[in-house]
């Protein structure tokens, strides 16, 4: 049963991998890189970002 | 005492009700399943055990993680719903694109009175069955609730409790139903609630990560607001291109 809620818990925020992993590499990159690169109005980028990853994961699942 | 501005507490209430509202009428229904089957008290045991199981857990950690810097738990929790909240807000674009089945509680109902049904009753004493699938179900279901409960009111900085107030309230209305119904909540649209939720925890998640990470909102809090159009819009921009791309 423990076995059962761990999966249960971990499949909470990771279903399909590589969007998963693309989700925490562009929060790396936004929280890491944008304020070095000194561009405008990073949480509107960090934002357009995520919804970019999530259209662009469901379209492709779509198409498999 | 700390007082709590429940106008600013709002989006907190409402995620934390929508989202909880969701998961306890999945576990709803194989509670009623177990209930009809094997009888209500191995039913009731089994989910009211799990119930205090949870309770214990927000208890504990809730306030173990409003120790932690709140820059910290921001980026922590904030990418943990961004994870979740955006894994539920694809899975509603694929279901609303007809990619992916609809959730039907009635089918899940009728599997699991099939499966309940193979095992033979106890005459007497507890029901090892009945208890132990009402506690699972309610157990995994709740687990789920517990972490937006304590991701919402502590990566907002003292919002547990008007977290806990929407998922409490969410638990009474799916008891009251339940109670009601003595059936499977099946008419509510139960994909554009997971929507819904899915928006609210992809918008509270992206605000608190750039929150963590020392941005500025423009317009502060309210800002909140816009993230939720942009996801609105991303997602419905994303159901056309999957509909289109499936046919294609």
């Amino acid at each position: 049963m423990i076995k059962t809620v761990l999966a249960e818990f971990i499949g909470l925020f990771v279903d399909d991998v590589p969007f998963a992993v693309t989700i925490a590499v562009w929060l790396l990159v936004a929280i890491l890189v944008l304020p070095r690169l000194g561009v405008p109005a990073p949480a509107l980028v960090l934002a357009l970002g995520l919804a970019g990853i999530l259209v662009e994961s469901a379209v492709r699942r779509a198409r498999r | 005492m700390f007082a709590i501005d429940w106008t600013h507490a709002g989006p907190t209430v409402l995620a934390g009700f929508l989202a909880s509202l969701v998961e306890f009428i999945e576990a709803l229904t194989v509670v009623l399943a177990v209930g009809v089957v094997r009888g209500w008290k191995g039913a009731l045991g089994g989910a009211g055990l799990a119930l205090l199981l949870l309770l214990v857990i927000v208890v504990v950690l809730g306030p173990t993680l409003t120790r932690i810097p709140l820059d910290v738990v921001q980026l922590g929790v904030g990418t943990l719903l961004l994870l979740f909240g955006l894994r539920w807000l694809r899975k509603a674009i694929l279901r609303a694109a007809g990619i992916i089945p609809l959730h039907d509680e009635d089918a899940l109902f009728a599997k699991e009175v099939a499966t309940l049904s193979r095992f033979a009753r106890a005459t007497q004493g507890f029901d090892r069955v009945a208890v132990s699938a009402a506690f699972k179900i309610t157990m995994v279901e709740g687990i789920e609730v517990v972490f937006i409960v304590i991701a919402l009111g502590a990566a907002g900085g003292g919002l547990l409790v008007p977290a806990s107030v929407g998922a409490i309230a969410a638990l009474l209305l799916v008891v009251a139903l339940g109670l009601v119904l003595h059936k499977p909540v099946s008419t509510i649209p139960e994909n554009t609630l997971k929507f819904t939720v899915g928006l609210l925890l992809s918008a509270f998640g992206t605000f608190w990560v750039g929150e963590g990470g020392g941005f500025d909102w423009p317009g502060a809090d309210w800002s909140l607001l816009g993230l939720f159009a942009l996801f609105l819009g991303a997602s419905l921009l994303a159901v056309r291109l999957c509909r289109k791309g499936s046919v294609a």
